[in-house]
């Protein structure tokens, strides 16, 4: 893939450092009290994707258990429906919480960010350390409450059934806690960071795309999560001592807990997205070797989607006995929230347009982002209208549609910044037919799971049911299949990505061509990532020949 | 935003002051961003108490009677003494940084330890007051005990559930600030520690700068808890 | 067009199903349209621009023109369908003045349904065709929502307050009512039958309770086997003498058995235990078991008790252990009215 950018490996006269973030300091004590970005970045890789397991793990139980009406497997009941509560309520916990948030700003962001900065490290490199153990605390707690008694609330815990049910909502609560001070301490880290730390000669609108994107994040990460930090407060206060501000009984409102909730919990679903769609806008200019289209259209609309992301909460809510004058608002303001998704979405098109691409897998999963996020955000209208929202909410189509936007959008967009990144991580090239194979199988296997939701929701399936009516068998079978066929490209993609640790260190510094610093140095970096500080010497994206000085 | 070239082979030639890290091209540099994160982290503060204070709100538009009746039970003098002492903490903070940018490890410690007298002051008068509640029952729903004044009650002659909710929220949200009060005696306590040992001076007082910030926005939040709870009618 | 709306969405059971169906198959059409165009694009580029050796790329950094118009065009697109949805929505939230009020309570994990008279029934309501019913409703513990999917209509049931839902049935028959907020265990078994009368049968409906049970003919057991499944009963007891966690005892074999209470007591399993049983349940508690069994007083019509009563003797008794239980029942075929009319 030559151009003027691409590196080929390195030369005897440019010979690859021998020491490098990864051989700098050896053992488990150097990582365990690393300050290093990079450092931190791969140990919560590795956490993350240890949740991904777990909750995928979930994921595929909860399948099997609906596989047939009866839940029968080998001629045995799989499990009860108290179990099946705790599992699907398993499910979505460890992948909101413990997975979705975090991978792509902690996991991916605080490996790249300061190198696209071209700085050496974080704003605050020990508060990063610490971010990562309120993390693995955080984890704990919850593999702890799991193994105690679990919960079967449901990930969103609402009152009254919450404050009341047995099992272990105190301590998974807790945890829930815990790695909200994790994600608020990584967020006020990139925010100073994109302040203070940019290159020499790097304005704000020189910035990667992917770092507005991890930028607004940030933003959302601060202002956002102390909130579901005080609702959880409450929650256990009113389990524990019963305050009485949820239970009608005692004077309160059950309905408050789902504003409380929902004013981050709207916000949160930005949090996961905007990181996704960050990284498209790179894999896209990369792949197409073309400049971005729209630059400034982009980051704009990554943070207006930030602000907006935190006033149209209540559309989680239409019929959950909010005044009809807020139903009425929350359904007009979230109209608004769809346009700058859309304007990605168009400016992403444009820029493969006269673009000269090439098929790597980071862009097959960029293709893949489009087509799938595509449907996320369209179903998303359904259920922002209003009268058809009636019918939808609180079914199958609901599920479908945050698998689209969640998995379809976010984890395939993460799953291609891991291949993208990869070589700069770990200074090796995975084995691309594998990689793209794994690609191919996730994108069928999840249709084949999701897609059948829609219709399951539309004709009535109502969701987080254990038993369900012989008429949806045929679509929950098939929607079974699918997960086993999505769990198989995972499966594979995993594996490929590891066995490429056992080749030798030889990526290129530049594999991909692309133009953003992190580019620059060499594969993996060194520890403080540039042997000498980078100037930006042009504008983001430029693929010209001769670019114009700056 | 810093515009020199640092040569990052000087790693271990520490050519520039003992406290800059070495992400950081200057001094300057690097307390501006210290700064930064810890306004960033006050933000998520006021975040924090706003969902209680909104909580508050909303109760207290679904009670108004049972609120205006609850919050006469509330002993004015010792709120206004609190108020006074936290305005007075501020002061001695204040002072405090000034010490340290001129270099005056003595006042800056001295001050610091006026500030934890005040904080410890205010714990104090809190435990009076909260003693007081729970002698009277003036407690969440679950424990409220009827008072002579309260006149919202059913035909059975039960008390309306507001005026436990009301002091639900005064104990949450009084509680909560009382435990950031509990952790700035900390901080400041370790800043007062350090500071005698010469730690700080005009060249290098962040971490004092850092503590005043969040010994205001505490203050901050109790200007508001104040008349809210106490004064307004 | 008729049969891909009728894949995706239920029977139209209401007067507003048709314009609720309308705005989906409408948005419907719209995201295919869309999603092809977002297809056509991506695969299309990858294909028409794909890789070449040395090309070089136009800088098109952006095109102010092009970037208005396809931020303007959707905007207007959205607001158009958040007026139809809000159109459509109006008709929802509002309830005409001379709908028939129901009143239902909801708990974990039935219905009860009060009409008008003050007559109840439990996890089955009648309605007549082409008259509005309003449905005000409560919760005795925890969230649910009332979901009746041929009818368009859904609401959050909730504790301590009431909401509202309404619509005008057009179509006879039954149609299925489920829970829709997670409300627990038995969340996924908490159906109820909503039948759409015409005006004679749902008459003959409110002055008898019904007549299927001397329309059809049925033992007072096998009655009873059908009210077991019906008024939720089987989510909290077995029949086979398996204990369903945060339950109650199973049935098998207790006929006449000597059954020991919470508080030392043992007292016989008789008519008397069972209809107490099922009218005041808190009044005594089998050993082992938690108080939670919800009150069916005004719930169960007299012959539905006494079916009830029969079940629960023909699974067997402490003496021999009684007949195998009776499998699962289908009805047969309804008989034609005695006094059918034209």
């Amino acid at each position: 893939m030559a151009n003027t950018l691409t590196s080929q490996a390195r030369t005897a006269d440019h010979p690859r450092p021998a020491v490098n973030y990864l051989n700098a300091q050896k053992g488990i004590w150097s990582w365990l009290t690393t300050v290093d970005h990079k450092r931190i970045g791969i140990m919560y890789l590795v956490g993350v994707l240890s949740a991904f397991l777990m909750g995928g793990i979930f994921a595929l139980f909860v399948r099997l258990t609906l596989l047939n009406p009866q839940h029968m497997l080998f001629g045995k009941v799989l499990m009860t429906a108290e179990t099946y509560n705790r599992v699907f309520t398993l499910h979505g916990a460890i992948m909101v919480f413990l997975f979705i948030i975090p991978s792509v700003p902690a996991a991916l962001g605080n490996f790249v960010l300061p190198l696209m900065l071209g700085a050496k490290d974080v704003a605050f490199p020990r508060l990063n350390l610490a971010s990562f153990y309120f993390w693995v605390f955080g984890a704990l707690l919850a593999i702890t409450s799991m193994v105690v008694g679990a919960v079967d609330t449901g990930w969103t815990f609402y009152t009254p059934y919450s404050t009341t049910t047995q099992g272990s909502v105190g301590l998974m609560t807790m945890a829930v806690f815990i790695l909200g001070f994790s994600s608020i301490f990584t967020g006020i880290n990139f925010v100073a960071t994109v302040h203070k730390l940019r290159a020499p000669g790097m304005g704000w609108f020189d910035m990667p795309l992917f770092v507005w994107g991890i930028y607004s994040t940030a933003i959302i990460q601060v202002l956002a999560t102390p909130v579901l930090g005080i609702t959880l407060v409450l929650l256990l206060l009113e389990r524990v001592f019963s305050i009485g501000i949820f239970d009608p009984k005692l004077g309160g409102d059950p309905v408050l807990f789902q504003h409380f909730f929902w004013f981050y919990s709207h916000p949160a679903v930005y949090i996961m997205i905007l990181p996704g769609m960050a990284i498209i806008s790179e894999l896209i200019p990369t792949f197409s070797r073309k400049t971005m289209f729209g630059y400034r259209a982009v980051a704009y609309s990554s943070v207006s989607l930030a602000l907006l992301s935190f006033i149209v909460w209540g559309h989680h809510m239409f019929v959950a006995g909010q005044s009809q004058l807020a139903t009425v608002i929350f359904s007009a303001l979230t109209f608004l929230v769809a346009i700058p998704s859309g304007v990605k979405m168009f400016n992403w098109l444009g820029t493969m347009y006269n673009g000269n691409i090439s098929l790597e897998t980071p862009m097959l999963y960029a293709i893949s982002f489009l087509l799938l996020f595509g449907i996320g955000g369209l179903t998303g209208i359904f259920l922002g209208t209003l009268s058809t929202d009636v019918h939808l909410t609180d079914t199958y189509f609901v599920v479908a549609h945050f698998h689209y936007v969640m998995m379809g959008g976010t984890v395939i967009a993460f799953i291609g910044g891991l291949h993208y990144w990869w070589p700069k991580m770990t200074g090796r090239m995975y084995t691309e037919k594998w990689a793209a194979l794994g690609c191919v199988l996730v994108f069928i296997g999840f249709n084949m799971t999701f897609l059948t939701q829609f219709f399951l929701g539309s004709r009535g399936m109502p969701r987080r049911y254990y038993n369900y009516l012989d008429q949806y068998q045929p679509l929950h079978a098939f929607s079974t299949y699918g997960s086993w066929v999505l769990g198989a490209g995972l499966f594979l993609t995993a594996i490929n990505l590891l066995m490429s640790l056992r080749k030798p260190m030889d990526a290129p510094d530049n594999p991909w061509g692309g133009t953003t610093l992190e580019w620059k140095t060499s594969s993996p970096p060194i520890e403080h990532n540039f042997e000498d500080q980078p100037v930006l010497d042009r504008a983001p994206y430029d693929y010209r020949p001769q670019p114009v000085a700056r | 935003m810093s515009t020199s070239t640092v040569d990052l082979h000087d790693q271990h030639e520490h050519g520039h002051d003992p406290h800059q890290q070495h992400h950081f091209a200057t001094m300057e540099q690097q307390f501006d961003t210290s700064k930064i994160g810890m306004w960033l982290f006050l933000a998520t503060e006021v975040l924090l108490f706003g969902g209680l204070f909104v909580g508050f709100g909303l109760m207290q538009s679904r009670y108004p009677q049972e609120f205006l009746e609850a919050h006469e039970h509330l002993q004015r003098p010792l709120g206004a003494l609190n108020t006074v002492v936290l305005l007075i903490s501020s002061f001695t903070m204040v002072m405090g940084v000034l010490s340290a940018q001129r270099s005056d490890r003595k006042k800056l410690v001295m001050y610091l330890v006026l500030t934890i007298i005040c904080a410890c002051i205010f714990l104090c008068v809190k435990y009076f007051e909260y003693s007081h509640k729970f002698e009277e029952h003036l407690l969440p729903p679950r424990w409220y005990h009827a008072q002579p004044g309260d006149t919202v009650r059913d035909a059975a002659g039960n008390v309306s559930h507001g005026y436990g909710t009301f002091f639900a929220f005064y104990f949450m949200m009084t509680g909560l600030h009382g435990i950031h009060i509990l952790v700035g005696i900390f901080l400041l306590a370790w800043i007062a520690i350090r500071a005698n040992r010469g730690e700080f001076s005009k060249a290098y007082y962040t971490p004092v700068d850092l503590v005043g910030l969040y010994w205001h926005l505490v203050d901050l939040i109790w200007i508001y808890l104040f008349p809210l709870y106490y004064l307004i009618k | 067009m008729e049969w891909i709306r009728s894949l995706m969405l239920p029977p139209q059971g209401s007067a507003f199903a048709g314009e609720v169906d309308l705005v989906y198959m409408a948005l419907f059409w719209m995201s295919v349209v869309l999603f092809l165009g977002i297809a056509v694009c991506a695969i299309g580029f990858a294909w028409r621009y794909r890789y070449k050796p040395g090309r070089v790329t136009p800088h098109q950094t952006h095109n102010t023109m092009l970037e208005i118009v396809w931020s303007v065009i959707p905007l207007m697109l959205c607001v158009g369908i958040f007026f139809w949805g809000l159109n459509g929505w109006m008709k929802y939230a509002v309830a005409p003045g001379e709908a028939m009020e129901i009143q239902i309570t909801a708990k974990k994990w039935l219905w009860q349904f009060e009409y008008p008279d003050g007559s109840r029934t439990a996890n089955e309501i009648h309605v007549p065709v082409n008259k509005p019913v309003r449905f005000v409703m409560t919760s005795e513990d925890v969230l649910h929502d009332f979901f009746v999917p041929d009818m368009r209509v859904k609401h959050d049931i909730i504790p301590g307050r009431y909401t509202e839902v309404w619509f005008t049935p057009t179509v006879l028959g039954m149609h299925t009512i489920t829970c829709a907020e997670y409300c627990g265990k038995g969340h996924s078994d908490m159906h109820a039958k909503l039948v759409v009368d015409n005006d004679a049968d749902y008459q003959k409906f409110m002055e008898t309770g019904g007549s299927e049970w001397e329309d059809y003919k049925m033992k007072p057991a096998e009655w009873g086997r059908l009210q077991y499944e019906r008024k939720g009963c089987s989510t909290c007891h077995s029949i086979d003498g398996s204990r369903i966690a945060s339950g109650g005892p199973s049935w098998k074999g207790i006929w006449g058995k000597m059954e020991k209470m919470n508080d030392g007591k043992e007292v016989l399993v008789n008519a008397d235990y069972v209809r107490e049983s099922m009218m005041q349940p808190q009044a005594k508690i089998v050993a082992g078991f938690d108080p939670i069994m919800p009150t069916f007083q005004g719930l169960l019509r007299e012959h539905e008790i006494q079916g009830l009563i029969a079940f629960i003797k023909s699974l067997g008794n402490d003496l021999n252990g009684g007949p195998p239980a009776p499998t699962v029942l289908s009805l047969p075929p309804k008989p034609a009215p005695a006094n059918q009319q034209q």
